[in-house]
């Protein structure tokens, strides 16, 4: 491949270091991408690890694909490099949710929030589980829009403890920097989310929610930065 | 000083001695403790199948037999008579019915007999606090591994939380289950894990096996299947299967524990449990804690299996924060999960 399809990393900006990948910036055929490439690890067999972050580098896309075809804007896929482990995506433009949902007038924060239980309801209702839902990895673009990011710790699931975990992640986050209008908040999403999965199945995720929360398990102090 | 150090003895109020008894599965140990935190005593005495898994009524019969001798022992080891022990542990669960209700039964005999306090251990929450006390380490993410738990904790608010843990058999069971298929006999003192360790060093050939690592939790039953499968094929050597198995397994744990490691930024990783034994999963383990800049210890061997002194030790912490337990409530708790357990002496 080489230099025809602009493949060196030398003008890529990193935004971040994560545990299993890092994420770069770059301009790629005169578009912003996102790079996002699985680091080798040093402790598991070479040939494990390579088998590993090939495996998750297309089943992320995988997972990415299908919750836009259930209607759930992702980045769009570039480019998928196996050999090294990388994902090229399309960058998206606007902000984090976790740095806009404090400031916004009250009316726009409930009907963003009714946008994310519409969103979850779709992934939800088509086997996509995120894995990390956080108001980190929402995205508004300056249209309003939302964009879900970061499928890396998805998987293709329609149990209970799956929806709800995804669910008390997410209410997680509402508590830790939006604990003003958490509930609310949240009560929007719940609401809209039954609209989507139907409200029967909504009552028995949001009891597993209850549940989970009970359990103390998942009270881990996300670090929202 | 020794006049004054034979009044302490005497004295009602101050606490010097601590028999905690271990009976969850297969082990039935003894522990005696000092109050600051020196161990005596330490009997362990397993129950050995004659095929099969532990079979929880006979594992509980052995222990009701060995008993008697086990704390006699541990007496002795201690150097120490019945009536000089101020505070009764037990393991309160998780674990078998019938094997931890041996052990209760014991602990509340002693207790009710000596007319002392009785303090009822979480098993997992004893495994964590024998590393800490051992080790030196503090505040770190705990890989607890053995032959009913797979577990990684950190502790947060007053809470030791569960952040990845099987979902469904232990590191342990799997190795267990194979080597037996494996045609492998248990011997005492040379467990099954040690067995698959052995023959993993002259393995060779990686044989690609399920990985399977969902968020941060880990399943091995289908891995358990697979390799099964190829073993009953014949046509991979025994030492590569092995190699194969520990090596996917405990990338899988080491895995789990880095992403504990780098959400929380503890200052270090505890491994603890039977399965700390193993130096491959240590050496993983260890390389990344030098990749975050923190320590790694690991709990030594004689506390890393199933121990009186670890429940021993976590009753006298528990004790010295007001948990003691009436006997009339010291039903035991088959499943107590880690992170139901309150440890107000976790201070961060």
């Amino acid at each position: 491949m080489g230099e025809d399809l602009n493949y060196t990393m030398e003008d890529a900006v990193l935004l971040k270091k994560g545990a299993e990948a890092n994420l770069y910036l770059k301009e790629w055929y005169g578009r912003k991408v996102i790079v996002k490439q699985r680091i080798g690890k040093k402790y598991r067999l070479p040939q494990l690890d390579r088998h590993i972050r090939a495996y998750r580098t297309v089943h992320e896309p995988q997972l990415m694909h299908r919750a836009k075809k259930a209607g759930v804007s992702t980045p769009t896929v570039l480019l998928i490099d196996t050999e090294n482990a990388e994902i090229y995506m399309e960058y998206i433009e606007g902000k984090q949710l976790k740095q806009v949902l404090n400031e916004m007038p009250p009316e726009k924060r409930l009907k963003i929030s009714s946008s994310i239980g519409e969103l979850i309801g779709r992934l939800h209702k088509n086997m996509v589980i995120h894995g990390d839902l956080t108001t980190s990895n929402l995205i508004l673009t300056p249209e309003d829009q939302i964009v879900l990011v970061d499928f890396g710790l998805g998987e293709l699931s329609q149990e209970l403890e799956a929806r709800g975990v995804d669910l008390h992640l997410l209410k997680r986050a509402f508590e830790s920097v939006h604990f003003k209008f958490a509930q609310e908040c949240f009560n929007k999403v719940m609401e809209s989310y039954a609209r989507i999965i139907g409200e029967e199945e909504a009552k028995k995720v949001l009891e597993k929610v209850r549940e989970i929360e009970k359990r103390g398990r998942y009270v881990s102090e996300r670090k929202q930065r | 000083m020794i006049i004054v150090r034979g009044l302490k003895m005497r004295h009602e109020s101050v606490k010097n001695y601590c028999l905690g008894i271990e009976s969850t599965a297969d082990d039935f140990s003894v522990g005696i403790v000092t109050f600051d935190g020196r161990i005596l005593a330490n009997v362990i005495n397993a129950y050995v199948s004659e095929s099969g898994g532990i079979h929880p009524r006979e594992a509980a019969q052995h222990h009701s037999q060995v008993a008697e001798e086990v704390v006699a022992q541990a007496l002795k080891e201690a150097k120490i008579s019945s009536d000089q022990i101020d505070l009764v542990a037990f393991s309160q669960g998780p674990g078998l019915g019938p094997c931890l209700r041996t052990g209760a039964t014991v602990a509340r005999a002693i207790a009710a007999y000596l007319k002392i306090p009785l303090v009822g251990v979480n098993h997992c929450v004893a495994h964590i606090e024998i590393g800490k006390l051992t080790t030196g380490i503090r505040d770190p993410v705990t890989l607890y591994v053995s032959g009913g738990n797979t577990i990684v904790a950190a502790f947060d608010a007053g809470r030791y939380r569960v952040f990845g843990e099987t979902l469904d058999i232990a590191v342990g069971n799997c190795f267990d289950v194979f080597a037996r298929e494996a045609g492998y006999r248990q011997k005492e003192g040379l467990p099954f894990g040690a067995i698959i360790e052995r023959l993993a060093t002259k393995g060779q050939t990686y044989i690609s096996l399920p990985y399977s690592v969902k968020g941060m939790d880990m399943s091995f039953s289908g891995l358990l299947t697979a390799i099964l499968h190829l073993l009953r094929k014949g046509e991979h050597p025994i030492e590569d299967l092995c190699y194969s198995l520990q090596e996917t397994v405990f990338s899988m744990l080491t895995e789990v524990t880095e992403r504990a490691l780098a959400h929380t930024e503890k200052p270090g990783i505890l491994l603890t449990g039977g399965v700390a034994a193993n130096k491959r999963l240590q050496s993983m383990l260890k390389t990344v804690a030098e990749e975050h800049n923190t320590k790694f210890c690991v709990v030594p061997k004689q506390y890393a299996l199933d121990n009186g002194a670890m429940i021993a030790w976590t009753g006298i912490l528990a004790y010295k924060n007001g948990l003691t337990l009436p006997i009339e409530q010291s039903f035991v708790r088959l499943k107590w999960r880690l992170d139901e357990v309150e440890v107000p002496w976790v201070k961060t």
